[in-house]
């Protein structure tokens, strides 16, 4: 046998994964080999204080007030919430209730961006990151507003911040980009690894493990080889392979591919003895830190279909989708633009919603094979095929039918609703078309009512 | 420009159940024409006839049109090919009502019934009529493209003729008058395996070609459209428990090998006990479920009344599909222990 046929063989063998999942089609290549370019600044960026899972920000500004970029434009609201930075330099316009991805409205700093200003950055706080302590470092990741970059826009500090009770031995570090059509996170491996090596550096400083891993999925062998011979002299960082299969970068399904440990249902990964952060988010921890800059842009993929330019850019936060699209060539026609990846990124309602912390992509979907309203649904015909895809290994089958006879006590006491972390999978492979997830999250929703 | 708005995910999986259940069609297709090839003008009548008493009592007893859906076609096929060819048609069209209207209708449709409706129709046919379900007729005989076999014509709510002279007199080699698994049962003659496998004896109209069973089951396994674990577990389970009484003593109980090729296990096991409405979705379910009939198949074929003991096994199956399911819930990602 030729020795790369038994290497590859071995390969097959070992390749680290969960059980169950899916295997939607990539649709990367569009946008995986085009470097992240710079989108120019939008002459109006919208900035909502909640872009993050906590309180939101308060803001620290007054209409017509001049601000110049990198300025915290609001405060952390408790421990729980983190500052927004001034994206550019400009006069804030007003602070009023603005449309946001999630389908709200929601109190937003809007801000004119002053056209003739070179855009540099003005406002540093530097410290000095060899002196700082476990909690100042913390304390530094909170002042540059840095939540997951990954979809989550869970704050950093929280998350890499150990609960008093519990022992951490490792960081996860995050790059599988499972969702389909998303690049942004392997463009980072591959153009930013400084960045990223020195913020896992400072997460492990942080979270106070002493062992870094960081996981990329199969298809992007090229981030892996390229770290991997970065990090060759690094014992304490290793790169991993896992399988490319969805949702390979949900934190449990990662972990449990890498470590084989199974968070505890209701857990968090600190339960057993993990910490898992996005290769964005580190990223942006690796640059921003030792500049003492806030957050002000992030990498966003905009692909799909009559995208002209299609790629990665670097983007002010809150410059609206509509911008981005002008920018992008996009050719118009009747759509559906997606905030983030196509398995759990929310579909936008209008063309004014910015870009924030959470967003990593700008999806535009018009394929006939997507409109799954106007696909025909039939009864559930029993074939098992959500029960052989669910990462949770839950019944979406019982799950649907308890759903659709409004038993949702049931779903929750005797099916174990509340594991699903509306990850798509059921429904995706649904033959019979049934929106298992539409009816989960409802569910959910009904029984919180109830509860509160 | 118009936004269009919809709940994640917003990517779907190509296949839908008209996609599944089509195929399920085209994988029956040769098996049909094979069985039209061994018994002639009375197979194809036979087909026929339960496809448009299915395909009418499905239209009729829904408010919406739901023969789109190809799944009361697949009832249809199946059914056809689980009766003897020389089965009366008026008797065909009672087993194609009683199929869908007792067998799926009944409980609600599509993805509601308990039991494979074609094996419904198959189980009220074989006690109301069971001297016809039982009598066979010899395959490949002469002028089967020119004639119909005496019974295929029978008038409503009247006996069918004996057919023992008839055969006789169309049969190239001696012709008994009876399945490879009732000779060796009531006869104790056992018919070669591989004639079982390619299809050259007598039976229901598509039980006989194991072999093109097993290619459509193939295709439709390959394609994701039908659980392969069921039939797996099915044979294992009926070929171990054949081999075990086959070792213990050879002279009565006949070979694996037989047992497996003959009757209608192989139809039963890739094309009925599969039917995903009534089987089990949990993996252990599936293997208890797919063992369950394949045990059963044996026993009551070597110690019941009958010749045939797949149908029988099968619904017993289904029946306790909801029980086994019960039983063999998947551990949750998370959760302790199992
Ligand atoms: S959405 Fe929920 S039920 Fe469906 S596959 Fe994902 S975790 Fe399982
Ligand atoms: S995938 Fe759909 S049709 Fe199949 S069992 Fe699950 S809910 Fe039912």
């Amino acid at each position: 046998m030729a020795d790369w046929c038994r290497v590859n063989i071995m390969k097959l063998f070992r390749r680290r994964s969960f059980s169950h999942g899916v295997h939607p089609p990539a649709h990367k290549d569009g946008t995986a080999q085009i470097p992240i370019r710079r989108l120019p600044f939008a002459p109006q960026l919208i900035l909502p204080l909640g872009q993050h899972i906590g309180a939101p920000a308060q803001a620290l500004v007054k209409k017509g007030q001049d601000v110049v970029r990198g300025q915290p434009l609001a405060a952390a609201a408790g421990a729980m919430s983190v500052p927004l930075h001034a994206p550019a330099t400009g006069r804030i316009r007003e602070i009023k209730s603005m449309l946001t991805s999630r389908g709200s409205r929601e109190p937003a700093i809007v801000l004119d961006v002053y056209e003739a200003s070179t855009q540099e950055v003005l406002w540093r706080e530097k410290r000095n990151l060899e002196e700082l302590d476990q909690d100042q470092l913390l304390q530094a990741i909170q002042d540059a507003g840095l939540v997951g970059l990954g979809g989550a826009a869970f704050p950093s500090h929280i998350k890499l911040r150990v609960p008093e009770d519990k022992k951490v031995d490792t960081l996860i570090i995050n790059g599988c980009e499972c969702e389909p059509y998303l690049t942004c996170d392997h463009r980072i491996m591959l153009e930013y690894p400084d960045d990223l090596i020195r913020g896992i550096q400072l997460a492990m400083r942080a979270s106070g493990t002493r062992r870094a891993i960081i996981g990329i999925e199969d298809n992007k062998m090229d981030a892996v080889k390229l770290l991997a011979e970065r990090l060759r002299k690094a014992s304490d960082i290793q790169v991993e392979a896992v399988e490319t299969k969805y949702p390979q970068g949900s934190e449990k399904m990662l972990i449990k591919s890498l470590l084989n440990r199974e968070v505890p249902a209701g857990g968090i990964p600190a339960d057993i003895g993990v910490v898992v952060n996005n290769v964005g988010t580190l990223a942006a921890l690796g640059r921003l830190l030792p500049r003492g800059e806030g957050l002000m842009e992030r990498v966003i993929t905009v692909t799909g279909s009559g995208v002209r330019r299609q790629g990665n850019y670097l983007v002010p936060l809150g410059t609206p989708i509509g911008f981005i699209l002008e920018q992008a060539g996009y050719e118009g026609g009747p759509n559906e633009f997606i905030l983030g990846g196509p398995m759990m990124g929310p579909a936008v309602s209008s063309l004014e919603v910015p870009i924030t912390k959470g967003s990593s992509g700008l999806l535009v979907l018009n394929e006939p094979s997507i409109r799954a309203e106007s696909r025909h649904r039939w009864p559930c015909i029993k074939c098992g095929r959500c029960v052989s895809a669910c990462p949770m290994h839950l019944n979406p089958a019982l799950l649907g039918q308890l759903a659709l006879a409004g038993e949702y006590e049931e779903m929750a006491h005797d099916a174990h609703l509340n594991h699903c972390f509306e990850c798509g999978c059921c429904s995706y492979v649904c033959p019979s078309n049934i929106p298992l997830v539409q009816l989960f999250r409802a569910a959910k929703a009904i029984n919180r009512e109830k509860a509160a | 420009m118009s936004l269009e708005l919809r709940t994640t995910p917003h990517l779907h999986a190509p296949d839908d159940v008209v996609l599944i259940m089509r195929n399920v069609v085209f994988a029956l297709l040769p098996i049909c024409a094979w069985s039209i090839w061994q018994f002639g003008l009375s197979a194809l009548a036979l087909i026929l006839t339960t496809l448009a008493s299915c395909l009418i009592t499905e239209r009729q007893f829904n408010k919406t049109n739901t023969l789109g859906d190809w799944s009361a076609a697949i009832t249809g096929l199946l059914l056809a090919l689980t009766l003897p060819p020389a089965f009366p048609l008026w008797m065909a069209a009672v087993a194609g009502f009683t199929a869908m209207a007792l067998g799926k209708l009944l409980f609600g449709g599509l993805g509601m019934n308990v039991f494979n409706p074609a094996l419904v129709g198959r189980a009220f046919v074989q006690a109301a009529f069971p001297v016809a379900i039982t009598t066979w007729t010899p395959s490949l005989f002469e002028g089967r493209f020119s004639q119909f076999i005496p019974g295929t014509f029978t008038v409503p709510f009247t006996i069918p003729p004996e057919v023992a002279e008839w055969n006789s007199r169309v049969a190239i080699d001696a012709f008994t008058g009876a399945t490879p698994l009732g000779l060796h049962k009531f006869e104790g003659i056992s018919t070669p395996v591989l004639d079982l496998f390619l299809g050259n004896a007598a039976g229901s109209a598509g039980e006989t070609s194991a072999l093109l069973i097993l290619l459509g089951g193939l295709y439709l396994a390959a394609r994701k459209f039908l659980d392969w674990r069921i039939p797996l577990f099915i044979l294992l389970g009926a070929g171990l428990t054949a081999g075990a009484f086959h070792l213990a003593d050879p002279q009565q109980y006949p070979s694996a090998g037989f047992m497996l090729f003959s009757g209608g296990l192989m139809l039963g096991a890739w094309f009925m006990a599969t039917d995903m409405v009534g089987s089990p979705v949990t993996p252990w379910g599936v293997a208890i479920y797919g063992l369950l009939i394949g045990v059963l198949t044996i026993i009551i074929r070597l110690f019941g009344g009958l010749s045939e003991g797949v149908m029988y096994a099968i619904l017993l199956g289904n029946a306790a599909t909801p029980l086994i399911e019960q039983f063999t819930q998947p551990r949750v990602f998370g959760e302790k222990g199992s």
